[in-house]
């Protein structure tokens, strides 16, 4: 069953198109990467389908149409975004950061949740062990785990992550994907954007190539990550960048 | 300065002090949560005592008023079907809004039929308490994303808005309420009103509340976190808008009860409000509007110069309370460029 369909998503900013006619469909249990260079529009695909940005086209989530909706309304059904920016409560303790990723099951009176923290400490034992730091004063990495574990908090059936490797050192770029394999293991269905191309195709078992608004590739992981196209213009940039800085 | 007259000052500084608090704390939490300055809070703090008149009997206010329905109950009866009309499109919330809107009227209605002192003045407070979230509704929540400018602007608006309208409901006189817990308790030298203990008690409540609601409870941090950082609330599940609602409705609550105990220590009258909220204002900034403690510190402060004030130079009481918001922006003003944009 399919968890996610886009169809014909455009999001345009005054005059710039960012997005152009994009289509794709994430099922369940599957990890899907969308990948492509800085400015391709990743952030601005997932912003569309999140309601935070105008954007035309339509959204099938769980087999229902989403016309009118808000990132608050979708982390409450499931649907739930990692932003690029990690956008943690910097002022409020780590544990206070993880139960708010639950408020909506909270608001729910839902069961389960206390076991879910403990869960998410077990993926994280360095949250566990700063929970009651505040969430600003921890580094850049453990900022990246606090916000994927917040977002696990909400129990997502689909998980949207934007480029969580960003910024962050070898070591914990390898951390944090090695988390998200264990996630993909476990059954938690993801929609990864990345530039990190190789990393991303190695955990996704389909990938989408996006350049200019437009997508340009798609197929399997192992697929792309042997395409030659690929190879040239997004394997061969990881490592210019990463002479540049 | 002799120890009487300083006594005397210090115990007039503490009640007044202490209703700027409750107002500072309240800007402070409608500030963070949506960024709206409530400049109307005092007229929420005037429109309940002042709508508690309507519901006394006639032996006790001196007037005769029954059976008469205060017009804040046609105001917040209007809001609600305001509000009503604009969640048209979920009937089930449009239809308890409605309800609640003949809710508001049927609660005035049987207030102002002669009902107990004390039954009169909880009518008093449910019936003005809508005004608050409804003001939300109507007015700040379309404006989504406005700047804080824009806001100000709203609010200030509305504030000219519903003191002209507490003219028109309540008239321009001053009114005598009966004190809940009359008397007053010889404390060293100086006697002080049983009244004002009601104040102090209720302030300690509140303070406690509050902190035991942002620190304990999953809704109290959502509301921080809405403060904190919008987006990533919002990411979270958390309803900016939902907030807003809570934090107006928290906001309006304490200012109509510090109304209703502070009313029969200064009998209050329409324009009243304005004054009391613009001093729990100065002493809000003085925490940079984020600050609960600083607000409180402040507001304990602006009590304490009012009374020196008043006792030094009475003519110019509040403007030299004014007077003390220029150094206070000017230091911030330096502080927020040493921290640099936050945001
Ligand atoms: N808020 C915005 N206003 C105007 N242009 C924007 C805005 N956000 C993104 N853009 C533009 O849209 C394009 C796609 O941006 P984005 O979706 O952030 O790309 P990516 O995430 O792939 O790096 C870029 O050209 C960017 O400059
Ligand atoms: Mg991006």
């Amino acid at each position: 069953m399919n968890i996610l369909e886009v169809e014909n998503l455009s999001v345009r900013y005054g005059a710039v198109e960012a997005v152009r006619g994009l289509s794709l469909r994430v099922a369940e249990g599957e990890a899907i990467t969308l990948i492509g260079p800085n400015g391709a529009g990743k952030s601005s695909t997932l912003k569309g389908i999140l309601g935070l940005v105008q954007a035309s086209g339509t959204v099938h989530y769980l087999g229902e149409t989403l016309s009118r909706r808000t990132p608050e309304m979708l982390a409450a059904v499931g649907l739930v975004m990692v932003p690029e920016k990690r956008e943690l409560f910097a002022s409020m303790a780590v544990e206070d950061n993880l139960l708010l990723g639950a408020f909506p099951r909270f608001q729910r009176r839902e069961r389960g949740i206390r076991e879910d923290l403990e869960w998410v400490y077990s993926l994280f034992p360095r949250l566990l062990e700063r929970r009651r730091q505040l969430a600003g004063t921890m580094s850049g990495g453990e900022q990246q785990m606090l916000a994927i574990g917040r977002a696990l908090m909400a129990r997502p059936k689909l998980l949207l992550l934007d480029e969580p490797s960003l910024g962050l050192a070898p070591l914990i770029v390898q951390e944090i994907f090695r988390i998200l394999g264990e996630l993909k293991a476990r059954g938690v269905t993801i929609l990864l954007v990345e530039q990190n191309a190789r990393m991303a195709l190695k955990l996704a078992d389909r990938g989408y190539v996006l350049e200019a608004g437009e997508l340009v590739m798609e197929g399997r992981g192992s697929e792309l990550l042997y395409d030659p196209r690929v190879i040239e213009s997004y394997l061969g940039i990881r490592t210019r960048e990463a002479a540049g800085g | 300065m002799d120890w009487a007259i300083f006594s005397f000052l210090a115990a007039d500084a503490l009640q007044n002090g202490t209703i700027y608090a409750l107002l500072a704390l309240s800007l402070v939490l409608v500030f963070a949560v949506t960024r709206v300055i409530l400049v109307p809070l005092g007229e929420f703090l005037v429109y309940a005592p002042l709508t508690y008149v309507w519901f006394l009997p006639p032996e006790v206010s001196g007037l005769n008023l029954r059976g008469q329905i205060p017009g804040t109950a046609w105001l917040a009866a209007a809001m609600l079907a305001g509000w009503a009309f604009l969640e048209r499109k979920s009937l089930r919330r449009a239809g308890l809004l409605a309800l609640g809107s003949l809710g508001v009227l049927g609660l005035a209605w049987w207030g102002a039929q002669g009902v107990p002192l004390w039954l009169g003045w909880f009518l008093a407070v449910l019936v003005v308490l809508p005004i608050g979230p409804a003001s939300y509704r109507l007015f700040f929540e379309p404006a989504k994303n406005a700047s804080v400018l824009t806001y100000l602007i709203i609010a200030v608006g509305l504030h000219f808005a519903f003191m002209g309208l507490g003219l028109v409901f309540f008239g321009p006189e001053q009114f005598r309420l009966p004190a809940v817990w009359s008397g007053q308790t010889q404390v060293g030298l100086v006697p002080i009103n049983n009244q004002a203990f009601l104040v102090y008690g209720f302030a300690f409540l509140s303070a406690l509340g509050l902190y035991l609601f942002f620190s304990r409870s999953i809704y109290g941090k959502a509301l921080r976190a809405c403060a904190v950082n919008r987006y990533g609330a919002r990411l979270s599940g958390i309803s900016p808008s939902q907030a807003g609602y809570v934090s107006f409705s928290i906001a309006t609550l304490i200012a109509c009860v510090s109304g209703m105990l502070l009313a029969p220590l200064i009998s209050p009258a329409y324009f009243q409000g304005f004054l009391l909220g613009l001093k729990g204002f100065v002493a809000g900034i003085l925490g940079g509007l984020v600050s609960y403690p600083l607000a409180a510190l402040g507001a304990l402060l602006v009590g304490a110069m009012e009374s020196w004030a008043a006792f030094q130079a009475s003519a110019y009481k509040d403007a030299i309370v004014f007077a003390l918001l220029l150094p206070i922006l000017f230091w911030r003003s330096l502080r927020s460029q040493e921290l640099g944009e936050e945001e």
